[in-house]
């Protein structure tokens, strides 16, 4: 029987434990190495490690993929996962739910924020064509969509914010290595506040290595991952402005 | 190569002709116009280097001084050259001065045109022979060693780190990498300087830099005498500073350069203006230097869609082409771009691939053409995403394609680890090897799928081109027929650094490098 409390790893036996791993050694690649990636495998607290492949890389670095059984179990039953709750509207629902809550169209800017050059994500949400068959913010009646495109510095973004009226702020962060996306995530969050804008736009953003945790804590009104489209982003923002709207 | 696909050769040599008049009429502005970014790769190009105590480099504290007190439309050679014979002093020693606010090269008095003239040329004679040097250097090494077999093997390495990066790239080139670039930190394409020094703490990349581009060197040239193999380096010749990371490429021997005469435009909102004339004298370095630059068609396909758009790939690539022909370079040299990027659910998506990828190579046969991996449709599924690159190694193989950028299977998820690199490079010696002769047994069926598919899209380029040719390459632009972004032609960044010629501008690397160009090499 499954136990919800002791959850562990499924190889093709209901609690066996198995995982795969592969990782590299910054040494050359000889018979203690590889017993060496073995015992490693065995102090991260694996049981039955074993090396069932390894392969030089260059002078001084091999590699190696191992199978081995996780000892450990976790108790999903306490765990706590904050995410975006929401009904999701499709885009006519949304354009209907605008025209009837707030009869006129919501301003929306979109940006890759400061270092940032990959627009793949804000394109996929703001452009008219979408992404995977899911239209863009750009084609829904009811919203101005502006996509400000890449490498927007945050006194772009609020600039544009005052100009346009916006109602909301999409910020798309794709390059997070050395968490360079905290780093922008928080200025521009920081700068809205200083500019007594924070509380009249509803903040988003977006990205790979993104939550709904994450942007929460940094001071965002929400944050999307992998496999969000447009009308996800447009149905919470409806819905959060409607709910300031009644305040 | 044999030809596979019976295409309409009239059809092909229209979409020339019809590059070739878009092109002309942005060729003619050209002309008229400098920027400060080519006058500060001239200055470069005299060997000043170094910044000040600001860390502002100091051919951008003479470039803007000069630009300041409106004397940038004769060229900054005219008033370095001009120092020179006032003062006895080098290039260097010059701009040093200047930085430091004891020299004021616009109330030197003024020597005789003639001398100043003179100068210029016999500095720019020996800027372009030290070039010179490097390119021999180059092919003295790749007849030494050799060069891997085509499709060259292209890596990327991005730690930010540039000690790192040289380990990285060593690894590579002993597991079968061919070429090797160094992924540029991000945001440096909209700075306007070249930063100076070496970067250790990048993000996602390290800076393009002279000191940067040594270490890499030195660091490929000893693993390829290892492996008796030339290994390639490459960066990233775009931006606000194309010309002078052109210059700093051509001193320190690069080989291949990411050089698009629209790129920054379009993805990077740089002024058109500017980057017409700041491609045509990076491209005339990057031609003479024998570097083979690399054009980014690929992105168009991760804004629009693979098969809808595949055209516009084509005519890019028409038109990129006719840019490059005007700074003397070669067909050798221009490793046009296109990629493998349709949505992996299409049905038969597989041999709209194959369609295109054979169809570049047909248009244009004597090109290092440049393909690119899957990206947009990369998901984290390391396992379905190392299929997905094994498809693209396939369809590489099966068209012959020279440049091959590979695919890894952490795309979507971090810069790539060594055993990233490592596993791409594996899979591609396997299929590379496996197929080796497969194209040669290969002809596609008459009026079948993959031959109407080409020369619909051959069409469809052609009659883009003829579009375009009616409105101007500009207007295009600004109507946003180029991966469905528009640019005016007076917006975007860098405007301000775009100055009108004088009738007497002074720069003696254009002629030089046109007379010495596409023949020289």
């Amino acid at each position: 029987m499954l136990d919800l409390t002791h959850i562990k790893p499924y190889g093709d036996t209901l609690d066996d434990g198995i995982v795969q791993l592969a990782f590299t050694l910054p040494v050359e690649l000889s018979g203690k190495a590889k017993e060496g990636a073995r015992q490693l495998a065995l102090q991260m607290g694996f049981e039955e490690a074993s090396v069932v492949y390894a392969e030089s890389l260059s002078t001084n670095f091999s590699f190696y993929v191992l199978y081995a059984k996780c000892a450990e179990s976790i108790d999903l039953t306490q765990i706590l996962v904050p995410e975006v709750e929401l009904k999701l509207l499709s885009k006519q629902e949304v354009d209907e739910t605008i025209q009837e809550k707030f009869q006129r169209k919501l301003t929306v800017i979109g940006a890759c924020i400061e270092s940032d050059a990959h627009t793949v994500g804000i394109d996929a949400i703001m452009n008219m064509k979408g992404y995977n068959g899911h239209k863009g913010l750009e084609s829904y009646h009811e919203i101005n969509a502006l996509n400000l495109g890449a490498q927007v510095t945050c006194e772009e973004v609020i600039r544009k914010a005052y100009e346009v009226n916006a109602d909301s702020i999409l910020v798309s962060q794709v390059v997070t290595q050395k968490n360079i996306h905290i780093t922008n995530l928080t200025k521009l969050a920081d700068m809205l506040e200083a500019e007594g804008l924070r509380d009249k736009i509803v903040l988003v953003v977006g990205g790979p290595r993104i939550s709904h945790e994450l942007a929460k804590e940094l001071g965002y009104d929400a944050g999307f991952g992998p496999n969000t489209y447009a009308e996800h982003v447009a149905s919470f923002l409806v819905e959060e402005l409607s709910r300031r709207q009644q305040e | 190569m044999n030809p596979k696909l019976h295409l309409d050769p009239v059809l092909i040599a229209r979409g020339r002709e019809l590059a070739n008049h878009i092109v002309q009429r942005i060729q003619e502005q050209i002309e008229t116009r400098t920027t400060v970014t080519v006058e500060r790769s001239v200055l470069r190009l005299l060997g000043t280097d170094g910044v000040d105590q600001a860390e502002i480099p100091l051919v951008n504290s003479v470039v803007d001084r000069i630009r300041k007190a409106g004397g940038l439309g004769k060229g900054a050679l005219y008033w370095v050259s001009n120092a020179i014979l006032q003062l006895k002093l080098s290039p260097q020693q010059i701009a040093e001065g200047v930085a430091h606010g004891t020299i004021d090269l616009m109330s030197l008095p003024v020597s005789p045109k003639d001398e100043i003239q003179a100068l210029a040329l016999s500095l720019a004679e020996k800027a372009l022979a030290q070039i010179k040097a490097r390119r021999e250097e180059r092919e003295a090494l790749q007849k030494q060693w050799g060069k891997g077999t085509e499709p060259l093997l292209y890596v990327i390495v991005a730690t930010g780190n540039v000690y790192e990066d040289a380990i990285q790239a060593q690894a590579a080139a002993r597991q079968g990498a061919d070429i090797i670039a160094v992924i540029r930190t991000t945001g440096q394409s909209l700075l306007d300087y070249v930063p100076y020094g070496l970067t250790t703490t990048g993000f996602g990349g390290t800076f393009a830099t002279q000191a940067n581009f040594k270490i890499l060197r030195q660091a490929l040239d000893e693993v390829g005498q290892e492996v008796k193999r030339y290994i390639h380096l490459t960066n990233y010749c775009s931006g606000l500073c194309m010309p002078e990371i052109a210059a700093m490429g051509a001193m320190e021997r690069l080989d291949v350069m990411l050089n698009d005469s629209m790129y920054g435009i379009i993805f990077r909102d740089i002024n058109m203006q500017r980057t017409f004339v700041d491609q045509f004298f990076s491209r005339l370095i990057n031609g003479y230097a024998g570097i083979i630059i690399n054009t980014g068609e690929d992105n168009y396909l991760t804004t629009a869609d693979a098969i809808e758009s595949a055209h516009t790939v084509i005519a890019s690539e028409l038109i990129n082409e006719q840019f490059a022909f005007r700074c003397g370079m070669r067909e050798e040299q221009l490793g046009l771009g296109h990629a493998f990027e349709i949505d992996p659910k299409v049905q038969d998506g597989f041999l709209y691939e194959l369609a295109h990828a054979q169809l570049v190579r047909e248009i244009f046969p004597n090109h290092p053409i440049k393909y690119m991996p899957p990206t947009k449709y990369m998901t984290g599924n390391i396992f379905k995403g190392h299929v997905q690159d094994s498809l693209f190694n396939v369809c590489s193989i099966m068209t012959q394609q020279s440049i091959h950028l590979l695919g890894i299977l952490t795309e979507a998820i971090h810069t790539p680890l060594m055993q990233d690199r490592y596993l791409s490079i594996e899979s591609a010696r396997y299929i590379f090897n496996t197929m080796r002769s497969l194209s040669e047994e290969i002809s596609f069926r008459p009026e079948g799928f993959i031959q109407q598919r080409a020369s619909h899209v051959l069409n469809e380029a052609v009659l883009f081109l003829e579009n375009v040719e009616k409105i101007g390459l500009m207007d295009a632009l600004e109507r946003g027929w180029f991966a469905d972004i528009s640019r005016s032609p007076l917006g975007g960044k860098g405007l301000e650094g775009v100055i009108n010629r004088e009738p007497d501008y002074l720069n003696p690397f254009i002629p030089l490098i046109l007379k010495g160009g596409r023949g020289c090499a």
